[in-house]
């Protein structure tokens, strides 16, 4: 039985292609580029229980910017009751103290040298959010928005005075010594619970 | 003249496709890449809150996330409607939060380790008593960098 050999028929690879793009336009379809987006805050560090929560760190009344929340989303903002978008404003008055104010933070001198030397600011300002347990999220994220917002516009306003640009188009040393100048003190008290839920 | 076209053959040559494959397939492994595919199943239903101060959350590998919301519809009937956390694929309550966040450290890398970030998917209707006991863990376990995830407000 002599048989003649047979050549292998070749794999006809002309669908690859096909298979390939249908892979390919899954996976186009699956992707998600797109990136997540927050607001970013840091958290202090958790109390020490070895340390006695020494009470020696008494802040000035001038020197707070009380903010409150309470459970239905009423802003109360010193001694007095704000709507949202009057905030912002608050809070840049309170963090610049443009007119050296009594009422409004005390001033300080620091030597920035990249902004000329000494300069008065108002180095120990708080701001200290309190919410109630019944407080909504989104009237938090609004609150701590307008307070990240107002550090914001002070500091860019201070980088076009200064540097003629915008805050986060300025070197990384010339950032820091406008970061010096408006520390982002925002300091959320530790949680009081008035009750049940 | 015309010495040239001895053949007098004339008409296109036809384009060689045998590299087409080739090409498609280096897209594709460029897309799979770059794919994320989200690796937990969520069983909370959340719609984050508006904000305009956002930034980008940087690197995937150094964020962990944790989910705050209602129970889908389909998981009411057993966990009820009250605002739940979800670590990883299961339910959670507060006290395993820790432990948590200590287990997904350990997965890191050394050095990654303290630039781990928590983004908190919080939906934006939850109260925030509930968000309160997830920071204050947060605060005892040491991750103190977070991320209220939120989206642009137009």
């Amino acid at each position: 039985m002599a048989r003649k050999k047979r050549s292998m028929p070749g794999i006809n690879s002309s669908s690859t292609a096909d298979i390939a793009f249908m892979l390919l336009i899954f996976f186009l379809t699956t992707t998600s580029m797109d990136t997540d987006r927050g607001l970013a805050r840091r958290l202090p560090n958790p109390p020490d229980p070895n340390v006695q929560q020494d009470d020696d760190i008494i802040v000035k009344e001038r020197n707070v910017l009380q903010v409150r929340l309470n459970k239905d989303n009423q802003l109360m903002v010193g001694s007095e009751y704000l709507d949202i978008k009057q905030l912002r404003a608050k809070a840049k008055e309170f963090v610049a103290n443009p007119n050296n104010e009594d009422n409004l933070p005390e001033k300080h001198l620091k030597n920035i040298p990249l902004l000329g030397g000494d300069c008065l600011i108002t180095e120990k300002h708080v701001i200290s959010v309190q919410n109630d347990v019944g407080t909504s999220y989104q009237a938090y994220i609004d609150v701590q928005n307008e307070l990240v917002a107002a550090y914001n516009e002070l500091r860019n306003e201070l980088a076009k005075e200064k540097f003629g640009k915008l805050y986060n188009e300025c070197s990384e040393d010339e950032q820091k010594a406008i970061r010096d100048f408006y520390p982002q003190k925002i300091s959320e008290a530790e949680p009081k619970k008035y009750g049940g839920k | 003249m015309g010495k040239f076209n001895k053949s007098g053959k004339k008409g296109m040559p036809e384009l060689n496709t045998s590299s087409l494959p080739d090409l498609i397939f280096t897209m594709l492994f460029f897309f799979m890449i770059v794919t994320s595919m989200r690796e937990v199943t969520l069983k909370v239903q959340f719609k984050v809150p508006q904000a305009t101060e956002l930034e980008k959350l940087e690197k995937k590998s150094l964020v962990t996330f944790i989910y705050i919301g209602k129970p889908m519809p389909e998981f009411q009937k057993k966990m009820g409607a009250e605002t739940r956390i979800q670590l990883n694929d299961k339910f959670s309550e507060v006290s395993e939060v820790q432990d948590y966040i200590y287990q997904e450290r350990e997965n890191m890398k050394e050095e990654d380790q303290p630039f781990m970030t928590v983004s908190l998917k919080v939906d934006q209707d939850t109260k925030m008593g509930i968000v309160t006991d997830v920071k204050q863990a947060l605060r005892q376990s040491y991750a103190l960098n977070i991320n209220y995830s939120a989206t642009q407000r137009q």
